[in-house]
């Protein structure tokens, strides 16, 4: 049972959630470039958990060494990211409308040098879960007890390093880790089957020393049910494999293949704001 | 007297692990060659085994010092910036992050292991990456030092150490200052420069060349990034002629960096030892020096041809 959310809580983050999504479609239409709505869209109801509910964290004082730590692993995901940054106050919302401007504090990719609350430059694929479990060590050595969270999208476990990292995390048994896998199915060439098959993931993750969770990535009760239930494990680290959709808010661009990095025209644009104009 | 700076390496982690707690080490199945396994016995709970997988081993280096320490994160040279070359430049210059990359074996000391381990590019891979620091120590002394250096500085570096006994060129306590080149010997018809564990043989030379009646001023660089610029270019302009000597190809190392720095500002004639864009191959030490003029009559060669062209201009 997850402690104490309420239908009133619950409201909170679906308004959260739709917030998020506005501001990621609002922002990359905005930057007038192609971009990654997909990857951004499928992990938002993951990233309102994390940041308005389960993550312990404070907006205004970014560097607070007690905080819960997050690692967007997949990097091009950074308009998610940045709109729970400034959703939650890390920086003004209207920031988001700089992306990748020239100047910006928001850059394609997430860097923790130009952006509060950014813990990790990331975008090169498969390293974000290395940094989390040096943060997670670097926790447990200070016995600060915080957690360290990490989003790993699924193409993304194409590379090496997530393996080696994987293996790690087990061997040094880190229990203050949660990685989150963005199962959206997708990555640039289409199917992530036909591009190097992953499945069956949770065996393997299992097999490599892990707690393994699944969940439906969009349903917010059950995410933060996951959050709770990792949080318990002990002497491990935790995976939960979340099932998403890519282009989760846009029908357009929902479960496409060829559109991991594009752009709107404005009627599409206008439609999808439409669709979320009730948060 | 001969010691390895990789063994001055471990004994230096031993003092940082009673001088800083906030210091810990990271090897890649390499802690017995690397030295690092002094601290991993002293200090087991700030040692993290990592296996063979170097990109793993930077890229928690990178969390741990976003978490607040100062990761040591050890392995041979060629794995260090190689193998792992995208997480140091992704996960630790490009973030700015304290992580300290300290290599063994590097250039030619892993001699009988053949070209696949002896790296001679690695000093021009770590350069050319924004944020990072390159440190060449010439001896267990200057090794020591640095480590201790290194712990100090803020910010991401690279230490190249070598697997072989190499004599002690420095007193102990010697000063040393990131950044700072060492001058070694003053004169007038030429500038040495020398990189790391070469300062040997380039003091010999410098001896051999003095009994010809030429006065060589000699510099040890230590650090070849940032390069002690004001100590290079007025020695240039002293001299009148540079020859840079490197356990390293010719490419992209302190042949390149020396060049950059003259022809941007006062050009002199340049001469250069090293290695000539080739891979290494298996031998002694003292066969692949000898084979690459990374000896004592190498360099006076290097010197009296450099002095020759030079002449011949005039």
């Amino acid at each position: 049972m997850i402690r104490d959310v309420n239908p009133a809580e619950l409201s909170e983050l679906q308004r959260r959630a739709c917030a998020l999504r506005r501001h990621i479609i609002r922002m990359i239409h905005a930057s007038g470039t192609a971009g990654h709505y997909g990857g951004s869209l499928s992990c938002v109801e993951i990233l309102a958990c994390l940041f308005f509910r389960h993550m312990k964290h404070r907006p205004g004082d970014p560097g607070w060494a007690g905080r819960d730590r997050f690692v967007l692993s997949k990097g091009h995901a950074a308009p998610a990211l940045y709109a729970a940054l400034a959703e939650a106050g890390y920086f003004p919302v209207e920031e988001l409308l700089r992306f990748k401007r020239f100047g910006s504090m928001l850059q394609g990719h997430p860097d923790r040098l130009l952006t509060p609350g950014v813990e990790m430059s990331t975008g090169s694929l498969g390293q974000g879960l290395s940094a989390a479990l040096g943060m997670a060590l670097a926790a447990r050595l200070d016995g600060r007890g915080s957690r360290v969270y990490v989003l790993l999208g699924d193409g993304e476990l194409d590379e090496g390093s997530v393996w080696e990292a994987a293996m790690a995390a087990a061997h040094h048994r880190v229990d203050n880790l949660t990685a989150f896998l963005d199962r959206n199915l997708l990555q640039v060439s289409g199917p992530t089957e036909a591009s190097m098959r992953l499945e069956p993931l949770a065996d393997k993750w299992r097999a490599f020393g892990w707690e393994v969770l699944e969940v439906d990535g969009h349903d917010l009760e059950a995410v933060l049910e996951a959050l709770e239930r990792a949080g318990r494990i002990k002497d491990r680290p935790s995976m939960i494999i979340a099932r998403t959709v890519k282009g989760k808010g846009i029908p357009a661009l929902e479960g496409k293949t060829g559109v991991h990095s594009c752009t709107l025209t404005e009627e599409q644009f206008s439609e999808a704001m439409g669709r979320l104009a009730q948060c | 007297m001969l010691k390895s700076t990789r063994d001055a390496y471990g004994e230096a982690l031993l003092r940082l692990g009673e001088l800083e707690p906030q210091v810990v080490v990271l090897d890649a199945d390499l802690s017995s060659s690397t030295r690092s396994s002094r601290f991993a016995a002293r200090f087991p709970e700030r040692y993290f085994e990592m296996g063979i997988a170097e990109q793993n081993l930077y890229g928690v280096a990178a969390g741990l010092a976003a978490g607040g320490k100062i990761p040591f994160a050890s392995t041979f040279a060629v794995f260090a910036t190689e193998r792992a070359f995208n997480q140091i430049r992704q996960s630790i210059a490009y973030p700015k992050l304290n992580v300290k990359i300290v290599s063994s074996h590097s250039g030619f000391t892993a001699s009988g292991d053949g070209g696949s381990h002896q790296t001679l590019i690695d000093v021009g891979l770590m350069r050319c990456l924004p944020n990072m620091t390159v440190v060449v120590p010439a001896d267990a002394v200057q090794a020591g030092e640095a480590v201790l250096a290194a712990a100090r500085y803020q910010g991401p570096l690279y230490l190249r150490l070598g697997k072989s006994e190499v004599p002690i060129l420095f007193e102990p306590g010697s000063p040393f200052r990131i950044g700072e080149a060492v001058p070694m010997r003053s004169g007038r018809d030429v500038t040495i420069l020398v990189l790391g564990t070469m300062l040997g043989p380039a003091l010999a030379a410098a001896e051999e060349l003095a009994e010809r009646g030429i006065s060589a001023e000699l510099i040890s660089i230590h650090t070849i990034k940032p390069l002690d610029r004001e100590a290079i270019l007025a020695s240039a302009r002293r001299t009148g002629a540079v020859v840079t000597v490197e356990e390293h190809s010719l490419i992209g190392g302190l042949a390149s960096a020396v060049a950059e720095l003259l022809a941007a500002h006062d050009p002199v004639p340049m001469g250069f030892v090293g290695v000539n864009d080739v891979f290494g191959e298996s031998g002694s030490e003292a066969d692949l020096y000898r084979a690459h003029g990374l000896t004592a009559q190498g360099i006076s060669e290097k010197v009296l041809e450099l002095l020759n062209r030079k002449r011949g201009e005039n």
